[in-house]
C-alpha cells in the first residue's frame, strides 16, 4: 500500500499547477465563460505542445503512452485551475472511445492528430431525457446499404459546437434489452442535416443540442462492432466518471486552501477569524470531505489503471463528491462572506463548476442507484 | 499510489477469518453485545468470561501485537494487526481490550523504559493482562490539562489522590495508566506525569456507573494515597502530557468504526431483503451512500495506518479517522431505525425485536462514539489547528 504519487506524478503535477498558474488566470476562466467559443487557441496550442491531450495516448500514436492515473493527476489540476476548454470532452470522452473502439486505422487516422491538439472530439451521447443509462439512448441509425442514417436529438453534448467529430451513440436495432443494439459512429459535425446550438449553463461550460435530421454516416465510421456499442461506452464512461471526480478533487482542494488563507487573514472582534471555533470547525469538515474524497478518486483511479473491476468504487466516488464538493463551495462562501458572492470573486467560479459537474455524467441518485443495484 | 493488499495479507485475513469462524461461531454473534461497540464492559458473567476467552486465544496466535518491534514479540506489521481488528469488528467478535493493545502498548514502546516494557508487554500480548485509561476528571474533559489528580514524591513512591471519571471498563481492568499532576507550581500541562498503577493497589476505589443503555460499562475511580512505585513513572516527570498527546493520537487511529458499520448495514440489508419488506427509495439511496462513506472511512483509516507504517505518527489523520468513523457509525444507527420503524426501537429479548435488538442498542450506543476518546469538537480542533494551520486564541 503506498499513498503516495510517484516522483514522475509529483513532477507532472508541480508542473501543471506552475503552467496553469501562470497560462490560465481566473480572468481568461471569466472570459472564456462569456466567450462563444470557450477556449483560448494560443493556451491550447501550448498544452499541446506539453504534451498533454496524448498523455494517455499510446505512444505509437504520437502520444506520451502514460497511466489513467497520470492523466488523472493532470485533470485534478485542471479542476484546480478551472481550465475552460475542449480538454475533457477530446481526451477523456473522445480520446477513450477511440481508443476503445477504434479499429487500427480510425486510431491511425485520430489519435496522432488528437495527441498534437489538432483534432477536437466529443461524444453525443445524452438525449432530452438526459440519462446516462442505455435506456437514454433512442437516436436512430438506419442502416442503409453500407451507410447509415442518423435521426434523433442529443442534448448537453459537451464542446459539440467546436468539434472537428463527434462520436454518436445512436440504436441500431430494438431488442428487449436496452443495452443490446447500440452502435457507436463516428460523424462530421459539417455533414448535411446536423444543427449545433450551444445552450447558456450556470458555469459557461459549453453543452450543445445537436439535432441529427436524416444525417448520413458512412458504415466505414462506424466504431467498435455492430450494435455493441454500449459495453464501450459502459468502460469509457467509468474512467470519465473518476477523470470528472479528480476534476472536483482539484477543486474543493483549492476552494479549501483559498478559504483557510483568508481565514487566517480576516480580522474579526480583534481576532483572525481563523481563530474562532465555528470557522476552524466549517473548515476542519472541509480538509475531511476533500482528504475522503481524495482518498476514494484514488482508489477507483487505481483500479482502473491496474484493469480491476471498479464499477462500485467509482459510484461511490462520485456520489459522494457530488454532494460534497457542493457544501465545500458553499463553505468557502461562507466563510468569505459577502465577497464571495460576487461575480469577481473566484470562489463563485468553483460554486457553480461544483454543480454542473455534480450533474455531469451522472447526478448523486444515479451512482448511489448503481451502488444500490450492486449490493442487492 | 497502490490500494492494493500484498498476497501474505490477503492470505492472513482468510486465516483470521477462519480462525474467527472456528472459535466464534456466527450464532454466538448475536448473544454478545461486544466488539461492535468499543465500550465492551458493559459485559458481565458469560460474556465477560467469554470475551477473556477469546483475548487469550488472539493472544496465543501472536496476534494482539502483530503491530510491535521484533524485538518484543511482534512482526513490526500494523497492515496485519488492522487486519485483525477489521476482521474482530466485522465478525462482532469479543477478545480485543483496545485500551491495552492499541492504546498503551504503542506508548509504551515509544516512550516506556526497558523494564517497564518487560514487565507489561508480554501480559498484553497474551491476552491476559487488561487496562484502562484513567485521563478524565469530573472538571476536567476536554480540557484535560486542568486535571487536579495529585501525584506526590515519598521516597520510592508516588502517592496519587484525587478522582478520575468515565474511565472505560476500570471495574474490570488489571492495571491502568493515570496522568496526575506532580508539579502544581508549573503552567497546567507541564506539570504532568503518566503512571501505570496496578488496580489492586489499596486506596483505589472503582465505582461502576450505568450508561445510558443501561450497562456498567464506566466507572469512576477513587484515589486515596495510592501508592505507586517510581519505577511506575512512564517517560520522566513532568513529561506526562506529551506520553499522553501520543497515546491520544494512537488511540485516534485505532478507533475505527467502519467493519461493524459495514456489518450492520449489511445484516439491515439481509433482513429488508428477507422479509420483503418495500425499502424506501429514499432510504434505498441512504443506504448506498452510507456503503460509500464505509469504503471512504476504510481509506481514510488506512492512510493513518501506512503513515506510521512509514514511522510517522498521524496527528490531524488520525483525527480525522476518529471524527468520520464515530460519526459514520452514528448516521448508520440512525438508518437502520428509520429503516425498521417501530420494530426499531425494540429492545433485545423483547417479541418482535429485529436483528436481535441490535439497532436499539447500536442507536444509543453509537451516541458516546462522538464523545469517547476525545470529543468530535476536540477532533475537529485537532485538524483545523495541526492539519489546516489555523490560529488558536
Amino acid at each position: 500500500m503506498d499513498f503516495n504519487l510517484t516522483e514522475e506524478q509529483e513532477m507532472l503535477r508541480k508542473t501543471a499547477r506552475d503552467f496553469l498558474t501562470t497560462n490560465c488566470p481566473k480572468s481568461l476562466v471569466r472570459e472564456m465563460a462569456k466567450d462563444e467559443k470557450g477556449y483560448p487557441l494560443q493556451l491550447w496550442q501550448k498544452m499541446g505542445e506539453m504534451g498533454w491531450m496524448g498523455v494517455i495516448i499510446p505512444e505509437e500514436y504520437g502520444g506520451a503512452g502514460a497511466s489513467f492515473f497520470d492523466l488523472v493527476v493532470l485533470l485534478e489540476e485542471m479542476g484546480r485551475a478551472c481550465l475552460p476548454g475542449p480538454f475533457f470532452s477530446t481526451v477523456v470522452l473522445g480520446g477513450l472511445t477511440i481508443l476503445e473502439a477504434g479499429s487500427e486505422e480510425q486510431k491511425k487516422e485520430t489519435l496522432p492528430k488528437l495527441a498534437e491538439g489538432k483534432l477536437l472530439l466529443t461524444l453525443a451521447l445524452t438525449e432530452p431525457s438526459a440519462l446516462y443509462t442505455a435506456e437514454g439512448i433512442q437516436t436512430k441509425a438506419t442502416q442503409m446499404g453500407k451507410d447509415f442514417l442518423i435521426q434523433g436529438i442529443k442534448l448537453f453534448v459537451p464542446d459539440a459546437h467546436i468539434s472537428d467529430n463527434l462520436i454518436c451513440a445512436a440504436r441500431t436495432r430494438e431488442t428487449e434489452i436496452p443495452e443490446d443494439g447500440i452502435t457507436l459512429f463516428l460523424v462530421d459535425p459539417k455533414s448535411p442535416g446536423i444543427s449545433c446550438t450551444l445552450l447558456k449553463t450556470i458555469a459557461g461550460d459549453k453543452k450543445c443540442e445537436v439535432i441529427f435530421d436524416n444525417v448520413n454516416a458512412p458504415g466505414r465510421n462506424v466504431l467498435g462492432n455492430l450494435h455493441e456499442g454500449w459495453p464501450i461506452l459502459d468502460k469509457v464512461l467509468e474512467k470519465a466518471v473518476v477523470a470528472q471526480c479528480a476534476e472536483m478533487v482539484g477543486g474543493a482542494r483549492q476552494v479549501l486552501e483559498m478559504t483557510v488563507k483568508y481565514a487566517k487573514q480576516r480580522m474579526a472582534f480583534g481576532h483572525p477569524i481563523g481563530s474562532f471555533q465555528a470557522i476552524q470547525h466549517y473548515c476542519a469538515n472541509m480538509l475531511v470531505d476533500v482528504d475522503g474524497c481524495s482518498l476514494l478518486t484514488y482508489h477507483a483511479a487505481w483500479r482502473l489503471s491496474e484493469g480491476l473491476p471498479a464499477a462500485q468504487e467509482v459510484a461511490m466516488a462520485k456520489s459522494l463528491i457530488n454532494e460534497r464538493f457542493k457544501r465545500i463551495a458553499a463553505s468557502g462562501i461562507q466563510i468569505h462572506g459577502a465577497i464571495g458572492f460576487t461575480e469577481e470573486h473566484d470562489l463563485p467560479l468553483y460554486f457553480k463548476r461544483a454543480k454542473a459537474w455534480e450533474m455531469n455524467l451522472g447526478d448523486t441518485s444515479f451512482h448511489l442507484d448503481k451502488i444500490a443495484k450492486s449490493i442487492e | 499510489m497502490d490500494f492494493g493488499f500484498s498476497q501474505q495479507e490477503e492470505s492472513f485475513r482468510k486465516e483470521v477469518r477462519e480462525f474467527i469462524q472456528k472459535e466464534f461461531p456466527s450464532e454466538l454473534r448475536w448473544h454478545f453485545r461486544v466488539t461492535f461497540a468499543p465500550s465492551i464492559h458493559g459485559l458481565d458473567g458469560e460474556a465477560w468470561q467469554l470475551m477473556r476467552t477469546m483475548s487469550r486465544k488472539l493472544g496465543a496466535k501472536g496476534w494482539l501485537s502483530l503491530s510491535w518491534p521484533k524485538e518484543y514479540g511482534g512482526q513490526n506489521s500494523l497492515f496485519l494487526q488492522n487486519i485483525v481488528y477489521e476482521e474482530v469488528l466485522y465478525h462482532n467478535c469479543p477478545g480485543i481490550n483496545h485500551i491495552g493493545v492499541t492504546f498503551l502498548a504503542p506508548t509504551l514502546i515509544h516512550f516506556g523504559s526497558e523494564e517497564q516494557k518487560k514487565a507489561h508487554l508480554p501480559g498484553i500480548a497474551r491476552g491476559e493482562v487488561y487496562w484502562c485509561e484513567l485521563l478524565s476528571e469530573p472538571d476536567s474533559g476536554s480540557d484535560l490539562a486542568s486535571l487536579r489528580t495529585r501525584a506526590t514524591e515519598e521516597g520510592d513512591y508516588y502517592v496519587i489522590n484525587g478522582q478520575k471519571t468515565w474511565t472505560s471498563g476500570a471495574h474490570l481492568s488489571d492495571w491502568g495508566f493515570v496522568l496526575a499532576r506532580t508539579d502544581p507550581d508549573l503552567t497546567r500541562h507541564r506539570g504532568l506525569s503518566y503512571f501505570l498503577v496496578d488496580m489492586k493497589t489499596p486506596g483505589i476505589t472503582v465505582k461502576p456507573l450505568l450508561n445510558m443503555l443501561g450497562e456498567y460499562d464506566f466507572a469512576e475511580v477513587f484515589f486515596d494515597d495510592v501508592r505507586v512505585p517510581k519505577e511506575n513513572l512512564v517517560g520522566g516527570k513532568n513529561r506526562g502530557w506529551y506520553v499522553t498527546m501520543a497515546t491520544l493520537d494512537f488511540e485516534r487511529a485505532a478507533l475505527m468504526f467502519y467493519p461493524s458499520v459495514r456489518a450492520y448495514l449489511e445484516h439491515l440489508l439481509e433482513y429488508v431483503k428477507q422479509t420483503h419488506k418495500p425499502l424506501d427509495p429514499v432510504l434505498r439511496n441512504r443506504l448506498a451512500e452510507l456503503f460509500a462513506e464505509c469504503e471512504m472511512a476504510r481509506w481514510i483509516h488506512y492512510r493513518a495506518i501506512w503513515m506510521m507504517e512509514k514511522g510517522s505518527i498521524p496527528t490531524y489523520e488520525a483525527a480525522i479517522d476518529k471524527l468520520y468513523n464515530s460519526e459514520l457509525a452514528q448516521r448508520a444507527a440512525e438508518l437502520g431505525m428509520q429503516v425498521l420503524g417501530e420494530y426499531g426501537g425494540l429492545l433485545p429479548g423483547s417479541r418482535f425485536a429485529c436483528l436481535n435488538g441490535w439497532p436499539s442498542f447500536y442507536y444509543l450506543d453509537t451516541v458516546s462514539y462522538s464523545i469517547l476518546a476525545g470529543t468530535s469538537e476536540i477532533d475537529r480542533n485537532v485538524i483545523a489547528v495541526r492539519g489546516l494551520g489555523l490560529p488558536t486564541q
